[in-house]
């Protein structure tokens, strides 16, 4: 009855990780499979329509007067159907390479009330709605939560705010590249007395002293992704020296070692207003760090799975400030060199006015929830059964989309 | 259990000073707040209208600058407008050591939490570089002088404030058949309503639809600001006609701002809106899942007073459990700050005489660290609640290097730790406190361990 226990019997994982010849002795320490997943949580609700523009839907243009799509707004053709908002134009090469792709028309189960917040806290914790105290923990750290024996660096949590998506029993590391900390070996015995009754305090001071030790320790792993950042010719077109890319870069280090999973936010998708500028922020945050990952994982990118994933989308309608507002279906993008990209899937469900969501939003098609379990069964080798019961409980998660190569 | 004058220090305001007295009763700390506001007057922030360099400032600096393009002018009109940014960058720093020095100073911490708890509920964020430093200004002039008062009067300064129309975009909505709209093909645009029943009022478990936000929205239209007005009510881009938000129709006939005042006043009395209100101070002050008969009895109060706030805070400060000693909320990075300085009696002259340079090393920079960026939360729903969303690795990270290295910065000498452990956690620490105090390598460290200690982090 108690399905956790039956899962830490072993069951959990498929054969393809513990087989697969790239799994090494080391890595081997750290988590029993070699791949790598990022997760990146596009806070704000990403227009998924502008992104991916589908423009060869005859509706989409008289919904958008002032957005302009296609080729009157500079866009990329991707495949005769869809292209690609001329912000996202670095990431063609890696579209090219069939290293970035997208998902269309989903969504999460949110729907309705479009609140941002609501909509991230269901798509983090990976179930159908917020009922039940549903906000115990998040779907990667469930994932975490069915192997069993693994070591906190496995899963990295990175930057300031709180990733929901990787909180939980499970244990993952927390950190943001901007922190420091060096003190006396007496200071922190005594920080441990002083903590010793109170678990979060004790949990929480503990991890920043190993994982800044850590850090200090594999100064050298640090080193080796900079030259490789360094002459890399993906870093030319990173845009800035921002904060995401300070945490790609770390993510990348982490990557590069024992971490398995890695996820952090990037904020600003709310254009409610002058979408064709301010979309560019998002954009470019977004490429900078796809980019960054790319150069900093070198040789690992190619067994690395990048998801990035919305609250929600936003109405199919312009609104009145040339922006859109809330809506239900949008798109996911994805890059890796584990996935196979280069094409835009997902059921279209069309932009007639019949075919909205409410009358007002893109009609979701499929639930974005199978698309992340698909990849966590290809790269992990993780059970159906347990996908759809423990991780995304009652999720089912239909035909392989074959998003892993 | 009964009032305590150190959990009314810690819990309720900004932490235990060696020079100044607590509070004595919750009757006192209802006087106090409800008293003259002296914490200001000790360090003043400049109101929104009144503050330099304002947005008109920057508008004229702006247009001498194109004027003088090409002439012997341009290179002091450029000259001008970089001074300006560059006060405008200094007067953030400005305005955060004016809070501190409040904060350390006051002897109303509650006026202080109370001020930080109605900005977040009413978060607003610089739409642009040169509108930075005008969050503190919008904070003294629509949010402090209410958190007493009326919730409904907040909610009408906040809604008529250009901070908050430039943020949510409500000067980019138009009523769809205005004269404006009608010129320049706009319409609506949904922001400030949808956030407005979702967070400033009935909250997202409350009794409203799609259609309540869009009804809303249409009702706001006319609500605009520029630089030279602020805030203010254009009725060629207001929808013409009534709308009906929760069943109630508002205007008709000629388009007016007293329609939306109405509105407003509607929503902050509404039944749903005293919930979320008490329920959202309960969490803040005492516990993640406060007593829901506590927060009842709070909802009922302020609908009795006809929505004014210190009711809800009476019931709240004479419930038993606001004292239990079990502390259930974490500081969050500011009041760790302020709290710290507090608890070491760093002078008033010295953080009103730092310079800009201290202010960003002392407290802008270790805010960002620990997980506060100042006065720049990601969302609308300001900063978390969560105990775990502030006690990371990383936020201990910089709590803990703050607690070891700032305070020898700030003062020259440092108490002796045997003592301000008393200073800083009242007269009985807990005995592992106590122990690693007195058993600290150097003097810095031993205040270090008590700060950064969870139970001087833990209110």
């Amino acid at each position: 009855m108690d399905r956790r226990r039956f899962l830490i019997g072993g069951a959990a994982l498929g054969c393809s990780a513990a087989a697969s010849p790239l799994v090494t002795p080391v890595a081997m320490a750290a988590a029993p499979w070699d791949a790598r997943l990022v997760v990146v949580i596009l806070r704000g609700a990403m227009d998924g329509l502008d992104v991916i523009q589908p423009y060869g839907d005859a509706d989409l243009a008289a919904l958008r007067p002032t957005l302009l799509t296609g080729e009157a707004g500079e866009a990329t053709d991707l495949d005769g159907f869809y292209a690609l908002n001329r912000h996202f134009e670095p990431l063609m090469g890696l579209w090219n390479a069939g290293q970035f792709g997208a998902v269309h028309a989903v969504s999460t189960p949110y729907r309705d009330k479009r609140s941002h917040f609501d909509g991230q806290d269901i798509l983090e914790a990976g179930l159908p709605d917020l009922s039940g105290g549903g906000l115990r923990d998040g779907w990667l750290n469930r994932m975490l939560q069915v192997v069993p024996g693994l070591e906190p660096e496995v899963a990295f949590a990175i930057g300031r705010e709180q990733m929901l998506v990787l909180a939980g029993d499970a244990p993952a590391s927390r950190w943001s590249p901007d922190a420091r900390l060096q003190i006396s070996s007496n200071a922190r015995q005594l920080l441990n007395v002083v903590h010793h009754d109170d678990p979060l305090f004790r949990d929480a001071s503990a991890a920043a002293i190993e994982i800044a030790e850590q850090i200090s320790l594999q100064g050298d792993v640090d080193a080796q992704t900079e030259d490789m950042m360094a002459q890399s010719p993906m870093m030319e077109a990173v845009q800035s020296n921002g904060e995401h890319v300070k945490i790609a870069e770390f993510a990348a280090s982490r990557l590069r070692g024992d971490t398995r999973i890695a996820s952090f936010s990037i904020n600003g998708w709310d254009t409610h207003a002058r979408q064709g500028n301010t979309l560019g922020r998002g954009a470019r945050a977004l490429n900078d760090t796809i980019l960054t990952l790319r150069a900093g994982l070198g040789p690992v990118w190619d067994k690395t799975a990048v998801l990035c994933l919305t609250e929600f989308g936003r109405t199919a309608r312009e609104n009145g400030s040339l922006g859109t507002d809330h809506g239900t279906g949008g798109a996911m993008l994805y890059a890796g060199g584990a996935l196979r990209g280069g094409q835009v899937i997902g059921e279209w469900p069309g932009l007639a006015e019949g075919d909205l969501y409410d009358q007002r939003d893109l009609l979701p098609t499929r639930d974005v929830r199978d698309y992340a379990a698909w990849v966590m069964r290809g790269l992990i080798g993780l059970d159906q059964s347990t996908l759809e019961q423990a991780i995304f409980p009652g999720l089912q998660m239909g035909p392989n989309p074959g998003l892993v190569l | 259990m009964p009032f305590d004058p150190t959990i009314a220090e810690i819990r309720f305001g900004m932490g235990l000073s060696p020079d100044i007295a607590p509070p004595a009763s919750a009757d006192d700390m209802m006087a106090r707040l409800t008293g003259p506001d002296a914490a200001a007057v000790i360090a003043p922030i400049p109101t929104y209208t009144d503050v330099y360099p304002s947005s008109m400032d920057f508008r004229n600096a702006s247009r001498a600058l194109n004027a003088a393009r090409g002439t012997d002018g341009e290179e002091a009109a450029t000259e001008l407008q970089s001074k300006l940014r560059e006060d405008g960058r200094a007067a953030v720093a400005l305005f955060l050591q004016a809070e501190l020095a409040r904060s350390v100073h006051t002897n109303d911490g509650f006026r202080e939490r109370l001020t930080r708890f109605w900005a977040d509920h009413f978060t607003v964020r610089a739409t642009s570089g040169i509108r930075r430093h005008l969050v503190s200004p919008y904070i003294q002039e629509a949010i402090r002088p209410h958190v007493a008062g009326s919730f409904a009067d907040m909610l009408v300064a906040v809604v008529g404030s250009p901070m908050m129309i430039l943020f949510l975009d409500q000067h980019q909505s138009m009523g769809p058949n205005s004269r404006t709209a009608q010129q320049r093909d706009r319409g609506l645009n949904e922001n400030l309503a949808r956030e407005l029943l979702e967070l400033h009022t009935l909250g997202v478990g409350g009794g409203y639809t799609q259609t309540d936000v869009r009804e809303l929205a249409e009702l706001l239209t006319g609500v605009t600001a520029n630089a030279q007005r602020g805030g203010y009510f254009r009725a060629q881009q207001a929808e013409p006609g009534a709308e009906t938000v929760l069943g109630v129709s508002y205007g008709g006939g000629d388009a007016s701002l007293d329609h939306v005042t109405a509105a407003l006043r509607d929503l902050a009395v509404h039944p749903d809106t005293a919930r979320h209100l008490a329920h959202k101070l309960a969490v803040h002050f005492v516990s993640p899942e406060p007593d829901d008969a506590v927060v009842q009895a709070m909802a009922a109060a302020y609908l009795d007073a006809d929505g004014d706030l210190s009711a809800m805070y009476d019931v709240l400060l004479q419930d038993e459990g606001s004292w239990s000693p079990e502390a259930l909320k974490v500081k969050q990075p500011f009041d760790f700050i302020a709290s710290s300085m507090r608890a070491l009696a760093v002078p008033l002259d010295t953080i009103l005489n730092a310079t800009l340079q201290d202010v960003r090393r002392v407290a802008q920079r270790p805010l960002s660290v620990m997980g506060q960026t100042w006065q720049s939360p990601v969302g609308p729903d300001g900063w978390s609640e969560d105990a775990e969303n502030w006690i990371t690795p990383q936020g201990m990270a910089g709590r803990i290097t703050w607690s070891m290295k700032i305070p020898r910065d700030v003062l020259d000498d440092l108490p002796d730790p045997r003592d301000f452990v008393f200073h800083a956690l009242g007269p009985t620490p807990p005995e592992p406190v106590l122990f690693a105090a007195n058993a600290a390598e150097t003097v810095s460290d031993g205040i270090g361990i008590v700060l950064a200690s969870a139970a001087f982090q833990r209110r």
